[in-house]
C-alpha cells in the first residue's frame, strides 16, 4: 500500500475510533436521566426545582460526546 | 448551513469567512466579514428587543415587553442563584453574554446565514473575557485571599499539594472547556445537519426507486433541527450559567 493510501485509511479508522466517544456520552446521558427519573418517581414534588440542574447536567455531559463527534468530523472533512 | 453545489459532501465550507464590505486601512485588511456582519446583526436584534420591550408606557405589557421582562427575570434568577445578591452587579455582563450567544446561535439556523459561535476565536474571546474578569475582580476584591480558591478546606495536609495542583490546573483549563463546549456543539451540529442534508440531495440524484428513500434523511434532518434548536438554547444557558459560577468564585473565594 502507498503511504498516502495508508494515511487516508488511518484517517477513516481514526474517525471511527473517535466516534466511540459518542457512545460513552450516551452512557452518561442515560445514567443522568435514569437517575433523575429514579429520584423523581420517589419524590415527585422535588422535580420542578431540580429541572434546571438536570438540563445543565445534560448539556455538560452531551458536550463531551460532541467533542468526540467533532474530532471524527475534523478527521473526515478537515484533515 | 450552506447549500451543496454538487453531491460531494463538503460540510466545512459553510464556516468559511469572506468579506462582505472590503475595507483596507494602511495596508491592513479590516474588511467587514460575514462573521462581523452577523455579530452586528445579533447585537442590533438584542438591543432592539430590549429597547422596545423596556419602553413600557402601557399598563398592559405587550408581547415584546413580556418577552423582555421574562428574559430579565430569567437571567436575574440565574445570577442570584449562582453568584448571590452581590453578583447582581454583573447582571448586565451576563445578560449581554447570554443574549449574544443565544441570538448568534439562533441566527445560524436560517439557511445561507453564518453561525458566529461556530468559530473558536469568537467563543475563545468570550471565555477569556470571563476568565480575566474573574481574576481581576477576585484579586481586586480579596487580594491574596483570592488564592484560597485553590485550597479547598478540610483537606488533609499530606495530600494538599496534589489537590492544590489539580485545582490550579482545573482553574487554568476553564477557558478552554468553556469555549470549546460552545464551539464544538455548534460546529458539530451544523456539520451533522449539512451531512444529512447532503444525503437528501445525493439520494434525489439517484434512480427513481432509490429517490423515495430520500424521505428518511429528510425526516432525520427535521429531527436534528429540533435537537439543535434545544442545543442552541441550552449552550447559551450553560455558557451564561458557567459565567455566573466563575464570577461566584471571584466574589466568594474559599467556598
Amino acid at each position: 500500500m502507498e503511504p498516502h493510501e495508508l494515511a487516508i485509511a488511518a484517517k477513516y479508522v481514526g474517525a471511527g475510533l473517535a466516534a466511540i466517544g459518542t457512545g460513552a456520552a450516551g452512557i452518561g446521558v442515560g445514567t443522568l436521566f435514569g437517575q433523575f427519573l429514579n429520584g423523581a418517581l420517589r419524590n415527585p414534588s422535588a422535580v420542578e426545582g431540580q429541572f434546571g440542574r438536570l438540563i445543565f447536567g445534560f448539556a455538560v455531559t452531551e458536550a463531551l460526546g460532541i467533542f468526540a463527534l467533532l474530532i471524527a468530523f475534523l478527521l473526515l472533512f478537515a484533515v | 448551513m450552506a447549500t451543496e453545489s454538487g453531491p460531494a459532501i463538503d460540510p466545512i465550507h459553510q464556516f468559511a469567512l469572506h468579506p462582505v464590505v472590503s475595507i483596507l486601512v494602511a495596508g491592513h485588511d479590516v474588511s467587514l466579514t460575514n462573521s462581523g456582519l452577523f455579530m452586528l446583526l445579533a447585537v442590533a436584534l438584542t438591543c432592539l428587543l430590549v429597547a422596545i420591550g423596556a419602553r413600557g408606557g402601557s399598563g398592559v405589557p405587550g408581547r415584546l415587553q413580556a418577552m423582555a421582562e421574562m428574559s430579565y427575570e430569567f437571567i436575574a434568577g440565574m445570577v442570584r442563584s449562582a453568584a448571590g445578591e452581590t453578583g447582581m452587579r454583573f447582571f448586565p455582563f451576563v445578560f449581554a453574554i447570554f443574549f449574544f450567544v443565544l441570538v448568534t446561535n439562533l441566527l445560524g439556523f436560517f439557511p445561507y446565514t453564518f453561525s458566529v459561535t461556530s468559530q473558536i476565536i469568537i467563543t475563545a474571546a468570550l471565555a477569556l473575557m470571563v476568565f480575566l474578569t474573574v481574576i481581576v475582580i477576585g484579586i481586586k476584591e480579596h487580594g491574596l485571599h483570592f488564592f484560597k480558591l485553590f485550597v479547598p478546606p478540610g483537606v488533609p495536609i499530606y495530600i494538599l499539594p496534589l489537590v492544590v495542583a489539580i485545582e490550579i490546573i482545573s482553574f487554568l483549563s476553564r477557558p478552554v472547556s468553556h469555549s470549546v463546549r460552545l464551539f464544538a456543539n455548534m460546529l458539530a451540529g451544523h456539520i451533522t445537519l449539512n451531512v444529512f442534508g447532503a444525503f437528501v440531495v445525493m439520494l434525489l440524484g439517484a434512480t427513481a426507486a432509490i429517490k423515495a428513500l430520500a424521505v428518511l434523511p429528510f425526516l432525520m434532518t427535521i429531527g436534528l433541527e429540533a435537537l439543535e434548536l434545544l442545543v442552541a438554547f441550552l449552550q447559551a444557558y450553560v455558557f451564561a450559567m458557567l459565567t455566573c459560577m466563575y464570577l461566584n468564585d471571584a466574589l466568594h473565594p474559599g467556598h
